[in-house]
């Protein structure tokens, strides 16, 4: 199982290291280093790699390398998911997941580290069981603490870890009552240079915020739950409900969690919102081109999309851009050679357009790559697979709780070919 | 350390008096008196600030080691925080105080009967994690205790902690009798505890491949899946792996297992999620294929499979891995999903290959338009390894869908026209390959090739160029010309190169021979006199002689049709890949090698079978469930037959790479031989001035060239000594496998005298017989009437020895009659620990009755051919073994020379490494590898004049040293 964990900066410092086992030198991280290296681009880094006598398995989170060890015949997936457990207690207890703030907090990251595994095996990762025994920094807390004398470590046994349902707490209380659905939903595509879509699907999630007393037993239920292809639930949903009935029946963890992920793959007609016209050239005397790009809305429901953004990686051998935008403002990073051009709301009365000449290195020869075109959007109060929730009830508890349903559309990985 | 450290102050100084930064501050001048003020102090809070203190700076790595009988004064308290900050400092610190540790024993064997389940828990998780001998002889009682505590959450922390014991000290666990109190954990009512049991146990086995602790049956089958619905995801993940291991009895458990883990697929964990797959998939091929439960799962398998590809990179890495091997076996499942492994321009470039790997494999008539626009596409990115591979999948495509090849090379040709450097090359590589699917096809495009051979500095490529010209020189005008360009700068090409352009003019002549006489007399001398590389001049001896005595069989041989190649070349081999579906979700599975391949030692090599399919209903059996029957040495279907080879072998040396997944079997060294047959004795002369060893001179194919081709200086140096044997030790040498080696088996003795078996005296020994261990027995009626009907069965045994094949006894044995049985073993039998560990239980049956003995097999048998580890390797293992593991032994009167001894025990597989003499004493490093996978590291002393020698063992399980030794005695002494 997991043996160790070292946590690696950007510039290659390790910063952290754990031992749930017999200590393992930080020289066996000079295979990582060596790769990484290689590999240029920290995202480049495959992660699993062989050594002598470890495999080193690493995820790449909020610019630091979770770096585990391991001697025997282990899942890697196990490896990768508890990994991104770790970096999302981070960003749940501390509020991002960064160097600083993992320094900030050594001892709160190191009792937490003991918390989660034990021997390698995973012991406790729920947020809520954690919460329990080690209690997230504030700085309320931290006064009390020390004017008190009291500790951030609860000594009672967190209640949850050995009821049926793990997840929750008993004894929860609140004085409002509330229930908050968000479905977030983010387009995966691929346009070619004509506008035909060359693939497209939909990731969606159900991220909730439930605060309520007791024990509750909901029921979430959905208009149209045949659209979704592949879903991945919350250990609290019962799976065999929504085998029979389309229904999602769950006691709820504490706070906030996702409830549910879901798919819908290219195999059904995926609504594209925007469509973009665009022509990117270079010429082959001058060192120079031409850009001109100009959105569109085509699939949108009626609704407004917002937050609108391009994002170009150019050839390397392109200096400068000298562009006009007819709406939002465009930068050019010299040294990333990304083009990114901020564009806001979409008015479908005037088109936003985007034009004007790029200068390339003197002498260099014209770029065999053409650049993809990232998008970014938003559309508020839309669902675009159609998905939407029908009702919600209550069962086990008196009181009539609050309720909600936010929808939200994002573009995902929404690139258009050039 | 300390410079970063006061860095890190520095940076931290202007940081929030609220968070633990303040820890860095205190200088490091008096440091650690300062802490231990503090930790002293009287006061609770100063108390906890200071052990704080000391724990921040242990996580950094600084050595805070001093501070120990302090912290642990601490130690007793009733705050938990604190409570736990010294248990952490304990951890790390322990071991390099083991004495100041006792002084923490009494608290914890007090901790564990606290009336609070939470620190009861705590400190026998503490307890384990001490790694001092000291110690845990006082944890057994508290663990004994844990094991049975009323409360599961004691029980589930004390589950792993055996798996902790066991790792520190295994005898102990196995004394104390804590694997049978783990078993029974697997039949508890709580979930949790049945989950961790399940993790402890497994982790347990993997270090002890001798011990059958899992031993599934219906009934613990039937607990791990009810808990598997209420355990966490992790208890999830070990429980499905536990699972897979499984074999049902028939179809209808393993539907009804199948139904019971489906649900697991829709687990928000995609590492539940894999697992699942995996006992799915292997599960599935007991299931009848015309049932609708078996189209139903089907259906089910392919949503989870996209959705893992939307997750994180480094998942997806690892599901595209097992998704290649998943579509090798059973395409179906995903071949309406092409367009999910579109690649995106800001993925990974170890997602991106991967993907386009896996569009190969489903290409097909019905996508292969689609696809190759994506290939096209692919091949004006920016990254040159992936537009590389984006052209070769190109020309994959080609050769897969047949209807696509015109499209694959049309889309090739425009490829060409960018002049892209890389792409050009490319692109002639693997039209090359086209070439040779669909002959006399698509030569029309050859003059566009010849446009670019200037620009082609790739040896690979420029060695495809040859190729081409050679081949169709009949057609291109000035291939004399081309080829004379590529020879003014012969003795600066590569090999690739030099053998092609060699092989190309002898075409060209062969062709057209009266304008090149004079081109292929200079690439011959070239070959022969200016070069000295053995696999060209050899290969310039061939022609010379093939076309000087017989022009006619030189055309015929060189010129001769060359078999087709086909797509399968990248395809996983069949055994290969049913024992990866069963490794599934683990590293094996992201490295496509068998575990056996790349674990060390420290674990049993079990290999894994798919189960075979029930027979009903079997109308349509795909050939691969054929083979899944278990049959493991038909020969893997990508090695051309042997006809074919001879072709290839004096053709083309681009293919070997390709087509080659695995070793050459045997049999192509014997077919070589035929091929220097075919050049009849005149060779000698040709050659009688060449004062060359013979095993230089052979050299001619790729293949044989790995084999003994090889310049002795290749060798490592200790080899120098002369070896006896000539020929035979020249193969085993150069790793040749198969051939009879000399390794000692010990005289027969009786196993079984005839008054114990009413009449049948069996008397037998062990060899090991060109890689085969056999056991030779010689069975004697001494009774009154005839005997027949012998069979024979071993008892499980420690290294899994079992019948390769029934006994071979055809004819009744007469009164008064011997005969000689030799019995081959494999070692895919059930494994179980004996004592002594070489003892075997034999059972024999006879018409008159069934008879029971035990014999030891000398574990000199079990050594295995490719065990001599590489020089690197063995200096790495040998220090990374602890010494603890290392056992020394005398051995007395043996009278011969460190070299002798060394050749003597390779004889028997015990591969001598290297040689180090100091003040007259010769130490030979040694390693051995067992059947099991198990190495042996072995450092053996010899002093001249000194009859006694000494050889310390190292070994991942020390157990076996002991056998070792025994073997190292015999074969020294005979």
């Amino acid at each position: 199982m997991i043996h160790s964990l070292f946590l690696i900066n950007h510039s290659g410092d390790i910063f952290l290291e754990k031992h749930w086992k017999s200590v393992i030198s930080r020289s066996v991280c000079d295979y990582f280093f060596e790769v990484k290296e290689k590999a240029v681009d920290p995202e480049n880094v495959p992660p699993v790699l062989q050594t002598p006598h470890h495999y080193l398995i690493s995820i790449y989170r909020g610019k630091l390398f979770f770096l585990s060890v391991v001697q025997t015949e282990v899942p890697p997936l196990f490896v990768i998911e508890f990994l991104h457990r770790v970096a999302d207690t981070f960003q749940d207890y501390f509020g991002e997941c960064s160097e600083g703030v993992i320094k900030d907090n050594l001892v709160t990251v190191y009792e937490l580290l003991e918390e989660m595994l034990d021997n390698g095996f995973p012991l406790a990762t729920e947020s809520n069981v954690l919460k329990e025994m080690i209690r997230p920094p504030n700085i309320l807390r931290s006064v009390v603490n020390t004017l008190t004398g009291g500790s951030n470590v609860g000594d009672t046994l967190p209640t949850g870890q050995l009821s049926n349902v793990p997840w929750r707490r008993a004894g929860v209380k609140y004085t409002n009552n509330e229930a908050y659905f968000d479905i977030i939903e983010e387009i995966d595509a691929i346009l070619d240079k004509s506008g035909t879509t060359v693939f497209a699907e939909i990731q969606g999630v159900v991220e909730a915020c439930v605060r309520l007393t007791g024990m509750p037993d909901l029921t979430l239920s959905f208009m149209n739950p045949r659209l979704l292809d592949d879903v991945s639930f919350h250990p609290c949903v019962r799976f065999k409900r929504w085998e029979s009935e389309r229904v999602l029946s769950f006691i709820p963890p504490d706070g906030n969690f996702t409830l549910m992920t879901y798919h819908v793959s290219s195999q059904n007609l995926v609504a594209i919102p925007v469509y973009v016209k665009q022509s990117i050239n270079f010429f082959e005397t001058g060192s120079c081109g031409r850009l001109e790009i100009t959105i569109g809305p085509k699939q949108n429901m009626g609704k407004t999309v917002e937050g609108l953004m391009v994002t170009i990686h150019m050839p390397k051998v392109v200096l400068s851009a000298n562009l006009t935008a007819t709406q939002g403002n465009y930068t050019y990073d010299l040294t990333t050679k990304v083009l990114v051009w901020d564009i806001g709301k979409l008015n479908p009365q005037k088109l936003p357009n985007l034009r004007g000449s790029l200068s390339m290195q003197a002498g260099a020869p014209k770029p065999e790559e053409n650049p993809s075109l990232n998008i970014d959007l938003k559309i508020q109060q839309l669902a675009i697979s159609g998905l939407k929730v029908s009702r919600l009830d209550m069962y086990g508890e008196k009181y009539k709780p609050f309720k909600g349903v936010k929808y939200l559309t994002k573009a995902g990985k929404f690139q258009v070919r050039t | 350390m300390q410079e970063w450290a006061n860095q890190l102050c520095e940076n931290r100084q202007f940081g929030s008096k609220m968070t633990d930064s303040k820890y860095f501050t205190t200088t490091k001048k008096g440091e650690i008196f300062e802490l231990k003020a503090e930790l002293n102090s009287d006061k609770k809070e100063k108390k906890k600030e200071a052990v704080k203190k000391v724990i921040a700076s242990m996580t950094v790595g600084k050595d805070v080691s001093a501070l120990f009988p302090d912290v642990v004064n601490c130690m007793q308290t009733d705050n938990l925080e604190l409570k736990k900050l010294v248990y952490l400092y304990l951890m790390n610190y322990a071991k390099s105080q083991p004495d100041m540790a006792i002084m923490a024993v009494n608290t914890f064997v007090k901790d564990c009967e606290d009336p609070n389940p939470l620190i009861r828990a705590l400190a026998v998780r503490t307890m384990g994690c001490i790694r001092v001998d000291k110690i845990t002889e006082y944890l057994c009682e508290p663990l004994r205790k844990c094991l049975k505590d009323e409360d599961p959450y004691v029980r589930k922390t004390a589950a792993v902690c055996v798996a902790k014991l066991h790792d520190i000290n295994a005898q102990l666990v196995e004394d104390q009798g804590f694997l049978d109190t783990l078993k029974d954990l697997i039949s508890d009512s709580n979930p949790m505890v049945v989950a961790n049991a399940v993790a402890a146990l497994s982790e347990i086995a993997e270090s002890h491949p001798n011990s059958n602790l899992l031993d599934l049956n219906p009934q613990t089958i039937n607990k791990l899946l009810t808990a598997l619905n209420e355990c966490t995801e992790w208890g999830q993940i070990f429980i499905l792996d536990c699972l897979a291991n499984y074999t049902p009895r028939d179809d209808r458990e393993s539907q009804s297992i199948c139904e019971r883990v489906t649900p697991r697929l829709s687990h928000a964990n995609s590492a539940v999620v894999l697992s699942a797959v995996k006992v799915l998939m292997k599960f599935m091929e007991m299931l009848p294929k015309d049932l609708d439960y078996y189209g139903t799962l089907l259906k089910k398998l392919a949503p989870p499979l996209v959705t893992l590809l939307s997750a994180e990179p480094e998942l997806q890495y690892v599901a595209l891995r097992n998704i290649n091997l998943i579509v090798q076996r059973r395409p179906e499942i995903l071949k309406h999903e092409m367009k999910v492994f579109f690649v995106k321009y800001n993925d990974p470039i170890y997602v991106k290959l991967e993907k386009l790997d896996i569009m190969i494999r489903l290409a097909s008539q019905a996508n292969i338009a689609q696809v190759l626009a994506e290939l096209k596409e692919y091949a004006t990115e920016v990254d040159v390894d992936f537009v590389r591979k984006a052209v070769r999948a190109i020309g994959r495509c080609a050769i897969k869908v047949e209807q696509s090849a015109e499209r694959c090379v049309s889309t090739l040709l425009d490829l060409i026209q960018t002049k892209v450097n890389y792409v050009v090359q490319e692109a002639i590589v693997v039209i090359k390959d086209i070439f040779r699917k669909y002959p006399n096809k698509y030569e029309s495009v050859i003059a566009t090739l010849c446009e670019n051979l200037d620009s082609l500095d790739e040896p690979e490529a420029r060695a495809a160029m040859i190729w081409i010209v050679g081949e169709y020189a009949e057609r291109i005008d000035n291939a004399d010309e081309l080829l004379e360009s590529f020879l003014e700068g012969f003795h600066d090409e590569s090999t690739q190169v030099q053998l092609q352009l060699l092989t190309a003019i002898v075409k060209l002549f062969l062709k057209k021979p009266t304008e090149t006489q004079e081109l292929v007399q200079q690439v011959l001398s070239l070959a022969t006199q200016d070069s000295d590389n053995p696999d060209l001049r050899d290969r310039g001896y061939i022609y010379w002689r093939l076309l000087s005595t017989d022009p006619v069989a030189a055309k015929e041989v060189v010129l001769a049709e060359k078999p087709l190649i086909s797509e399968e070349t990248d395809l996983i081999e069949p055994t290969l890949l049913e024992e990866l579906i069963c490794h599934i979700g683990t590293l094996a599975s992201v490295y496509h090698k068998p575990p056996s391949a790349f674990v060390e030692g420290s674990r049993g090599v079990q290999h894994k079978r798919l189960p075979g399919s029930a027979g009903s209903g079997e109308s349509v059996e795909s050939p691969d469930t054929g083979s899944a029957a278990g049959v493991s040495d038909a020969p893997p279907a990508v090695i051309p037959s042997q006809g074919d080879l001879l072709g290839d072998l004096l053709n083309l040396d681009l293919a070997p790479p390709a087509t080659t997944t695995g070793p050459p079997p045997p049999t192509s060294s014997g077919m070589q031989m035929g091929a220097m047959d075919l050049l009849g004795g005149g060779l000698d002369s040709l050659m009688g001035d060449e004062s060359e060893p013979l095993g230089g001179d052979l050299g001619g194919s790729p293949a044989m060239g790995a084999g003994f081709g090889a310049p002795p200086a290749g060798m490592p140096a200790s080899f120098n000594a002369p070896v006896s044997g000539g020929l035979d030790d020249l193969f085993d040498l150069g790793g040749g496998v198969g051939m009879p080696s000399g390794a000692y088996s010990p005289p027969k003795s009786i196993w079984l005298p005839a008054m114990k078996a009413k009449g049948l005296e069996i008397s037998g020994t062990f060899a090991r017989r060109a890689g085969v261990v056999q056991m030779e027995m010689t069975l004697t009626n001494k009774a009154m009437s005839v005997m027949t009907d012998f069979a024979i069965q071993f008892n499980r045994n420690s290294f899994g020895l079992a019948p390769a094949g029934p006994l071979q006894v055809l004819t009744p044995v007469s009164p008064n009659q011997s005969i000689e049985v030799a019995l081959p073993l494999n070692t895919v039998g059930p494994v179980m620990k004996m004592e002594p560990l070489n003892n075997l239980q034999v059972a024999v049956k006879n018409n008159i009755d069934v008879f029971y003995f035990s014999c030891q097999y000398p574990i000199s048998m079990l050594f295995v051919e490719d065990g001599k580890m590489e020089r690197q390797v063995f200096l790495a293992t040998w220090k990374d073994i602890p010494n603890d593991n290392e056992s020394q032994f005398q051995i007395k009167d043996c009278h011969l020379s460190s070299d002798a001894a060394s050749s003597k025990l390779q004889g028997s597989n015990i591969f001598t490494i290297a040689k180090r003499t100091v003040d007259g004493q010769d130490m030979l490093y040694q390693s051995t590898k067992l059947t099991n996978g198990i190495w042996v590291l072995a450092e053996l002393r010899v002093q001249a004049g000194n009859p006694n020698y000494t050889v310390s063992l190292k070994c991942r399980a020390p157990e076996v040293a002991q056998c070792v030794f025994q073997s190292y005695e015999a074969v020294l002494k005979n």
